[in-house]
């Protein structure tokens, strides 16, 4: 009896080991080799909608602008990760992506929160990350030579919101409120400081992990009636926030970060949320490349691009350009070699011209204001423009 | 530091109200813990996805409805009943099948594994709502279609005014909990649901089908958390298949809060838990200048919990008085 059971496991696991001989082994061996690109955001749960954004956006470049390496006899592909728009998973993805030697480049994340402890799991090996997304300081603060990012910074975006509500809407009084995430409290205290260095009075700044019940936050919103509500976080939390506020009878206008800048926001608020603002990094869809890419994006996958799309969209074309230049000599390059050529690379795209400073922040970024114009989630492109700004990123805190 | 306290006396009443409403939710699900708590001494851990099941199937219906047009077309009160009997159904149903699938089996094993059974059916109803709803919809968040009549607002004093669905939740839940109150104590079932709690063995001596009372059990509990997670989804708006978790762990707090096993003590458990978060939220930035804000909320009612449950440990109503031999 044991015999026989011995036996079976020794058959199961004879079919196991050729069943995981890697296919990409097979493969290869006919091409010059692999080279692979990670995109690691949420494609499940609350944020997916923006997280699956960023996969398709890198899809579309792909597909779009391989055909420089394939011509040279590589064999691209895109590997997508879902992040769960957790730590735990990221960090857990990022030593799997690590392992597969094929992967020279990561596109991700969404959350700052997410991105950073993944980040120092690419550092060991120096992979690149290319953030479409990330806007909290310390993604490069740290000054990492494989991690850059093509969008801007919350220390900017923050102050950018508070120079549109003290200039622009001329607010006398500011409740602020953030959802305790690195990137939500980050931007919200940036706002704040701003905000208080110009004068404007911040009543209250709170933090809650909340997502469903905000009554017992908005009464005293609502008792202390400010000019405005700040919501620093992201939108499957603003939206029921703002919704619920407003049925509460708040009067208040809204602002929130670029976490808000998602059609899911209207799609879940409704009319609450139409005439609130937002400030995000990422660029509206006027000009007429990012018509184009829209068109393209849509015919592709049957749906209009999320914000940051674009972003994951010039993030890989900006891997690829890297991956091109480094390439020299037919062989695969290197993980080191490519974060080095990726510092290197101008690029001019729908969201401007890129150019990396030393930290591996855009020389020069710009920021909109944007306010929601319709209830209708598919014409969350048509947001107007309210203000825009081209800042350069500060240089390191020593 | 100074307090505004002619801010705090002016909005005490609707953060009282605030609190009501939460409270009066958190008493209609922690009514299915302490029910199958006061016959099984087990805690159905999947509870909490039994009532946002119920949150489910009710935007779905509404979401029928307003597709083929009736939902404007029905009087609202038709159409609130409706969903709320679909959603008790579902959620009753479910609580039934989960009780013969997943705890009948273990019910003579030793007190620890149902309760893992339990875990794990909360687990796999998470990810198969998450299932069923992408493939469905494709949709992860699910908003309740509004009706507008339940957002209209009665204005009772200058500084409070009321929504029509917070007053549908408010007179929902005291509705269901008196109905349930009469059940198990003026009629013969619920002459029968307490016999069996109080001594299986005796009570099937006497002839009474004790699976039958205990599915019974697991039909109520489970439909009062169907109850709840409409009114749930109709008060706050949003649901995913993740958003029963928090409150039935709240819920299941508040049914050890009033004594677990006693169900008018779910109800009072519930009022103090909805009341202590919704007053702790408004009131600890306003009272502290700032110091502590509402994230500290759950903190403050829980240590509040700890101190109740010190000098009263089969909580404020305590447990139901047991005999046995």
């Amino acid at each position: 009896m044991i015999r026989h059971r011995i036996r079976l496991v020794l058959a199961l696991l004879a079919v196991l080991a050729v069943a995981l001989v890697p296919a990409s082994k097979l493969e290869g061996q006919a091409g010059k080799g692999t080279i692979k690109i990670a995109t690691q955001s949420p494609l499940s749960g609350g944020q997916a909608a923006l997280g699956e954004g960023i996969k398709l956006g890198a899809q579309l470049a792909l597909d779009k602008l391989k055909g420089n390496l394939t011509k040279q006899g590589f064999k691209v592909e895109l590997v997508p990760f879902d992040d769960q728009a957790k730590p735990d998973v990221g960090v857990a993805n990022a030593k799997n992506i690590i392992a597969d030697k094929d992967i020279l480049v990561v596109i991700g994340h969404l959350n700052s929160g997410v991105a950073i402890p993944s980040s120092e799991v690419y550092k060991e090996v120096d992979l690149a990350m290319i953030s479409p997304a990330n806007t909290n300081e310390r993604i490069t603060d740290r000054g990492y030579p494989n991690i850059s990012r093509v969008c801007g910074r919350d220390d900017v975006q923050g102050p950018v919101g508070a120079e549109f509500a003290a200039q622009t809407l001329k607010v006398k009084s500011v409740y602020v409120i953030h959802d305790k995430t690195t990137y939500g409290q980050g931007v919200a205290e940036a706002f704040k400081a701003d905000l208080e260095k110009k004068g404007v009075k911040v009543v209250a700044f709170e933090g809650t992990e909340e997502k469903s019940n905000f009554d017992p936050i908005i009464t005293p919103i609502k008792a202390k009636n400010p000019d405005l509500v700040y919501f620093g976080g992201i939108y499957d939390q603003a939206a029921p926030f703002f919704k619920q506020a407003r049925e509460k009878g708040v009067k208040s206008k809204f602002l929130g970060p670029d976490g808000i800048d998602s059609s899911d926001l209207v799609k879940i608020a409704g009319k609450a949320v139409v005439g609130i603002y937002y400030t995000t990094a990422a660029a509206p869809s006027t000009s007429a490349q990012a018509k184009q890419f829209g068109d393209d994006f849509k015919k592709k996958f049957g749906k209009n691009p999320e914000p940051y799309a674009a972003e994951a969209y010039v993030a890989t074309a900006i891997a690829l350009k890297a991956l091109e230049s480094a390439a020299t000599g037919g062989k695969v390059p290197t993980r080191a070699a490519v974060a080095t050529a990726i510092r290197k690379v101008k690029y001019t795209g729908m969201t401007g011209s890129i150019e990396f400073d030393d930290k591996g922040d855009p020389k020069k970024a710009s920021y909109y204001v944007m306010q929601v114009s319709n209830d209708n989630p598919e014409k969350w492109g048509e947001n107007k423009e309210a203000k825009r700004l081209a800042i350069a990123a500060p240089p390191l805190k020593k | 530091m100074c307090m505004d306290v002619a801010l705090l006396v002016r909005i005490f009443p609707e953060v009282l109200l605030d609190g009501i409403i939460l409270g009066f939710m958190y008493a209609l699900i922690a009514l299915g813990y302490t029910m199958v708590y006061g016959v099984l001494e087990f805690i159905n851990f999947a509870h909490s996805e039994i009532f946002i099941v119920g949150a489910f199937v009710g935007v779905e219906i509404l979401l029928g409805l307003k597709s083929v047009g009736l939902l404007d077309g029905l009087p609202w009160p038709i159409v609130l009943v409706l969903v709320l009997i679909a959603g008790m159904a579902a959620s009753g149903l479910l609580a039934v099948t989960v009780e013969r699938i997943a705890y009948r089996p273990l019910r003579n094993a030793p007190r620890l594994i149902p309760l893992i059974s339990a875990i794990g059916i909360s687990f796999f109803l998470q990810d198969l709502i998450r299932l069923v709803e992408s493939l469905w919809r494709n949709a992860f968040n699910m908003v309740y279609p509004t009706i507008d009549v339940l957002n209209l607002r009665f204005e009772l004093t200058e500084t409070l005014d009321v929504s029509v669905k917070s007053l549908v939740v408010i007179v929902g839940a005291v509705l269901m909990l008196w109905a349930l109150h009469l059940i198990v104590n003026r009629t013969k079932v619920g002459t029968a649901i307490r016999a069996v709690a109080e001594d299986q063995a005796a009570a099937s001596l006497m002839g009474i089908d004790v699976n039958r009372i205990i599915s019974l059990t697991f039909l109520i509990g489970g439909a009062m958390g169907g109850a709840a997670g409409v009114l749930f989804g109709v008060q706050y708006g949003l649901i995913n298949p993740y958003s029963g978790f928090i409150p039935g762990l709240k819920a299941f707090t508040a049914a050890v809060l009033g004594g677990i096993g006693n169900i008018p003590g779910a109800m009072v458990g519930g009022l103090v838990l909805g009341l202590l978060e919704a007053f702790a939220a408004s009131y600890l930035s306003l009272l502290t200048g700032g110091a502590f804000g509402a994230e500290y909320k759950d903190i403050f009612a829980f240590s509040v919990l700890i101190l109740i449950l010190i000098f009263r440990p089969k909580g404020l109503l305590g447990e139901v008085v047991r005999e046995r031999a």
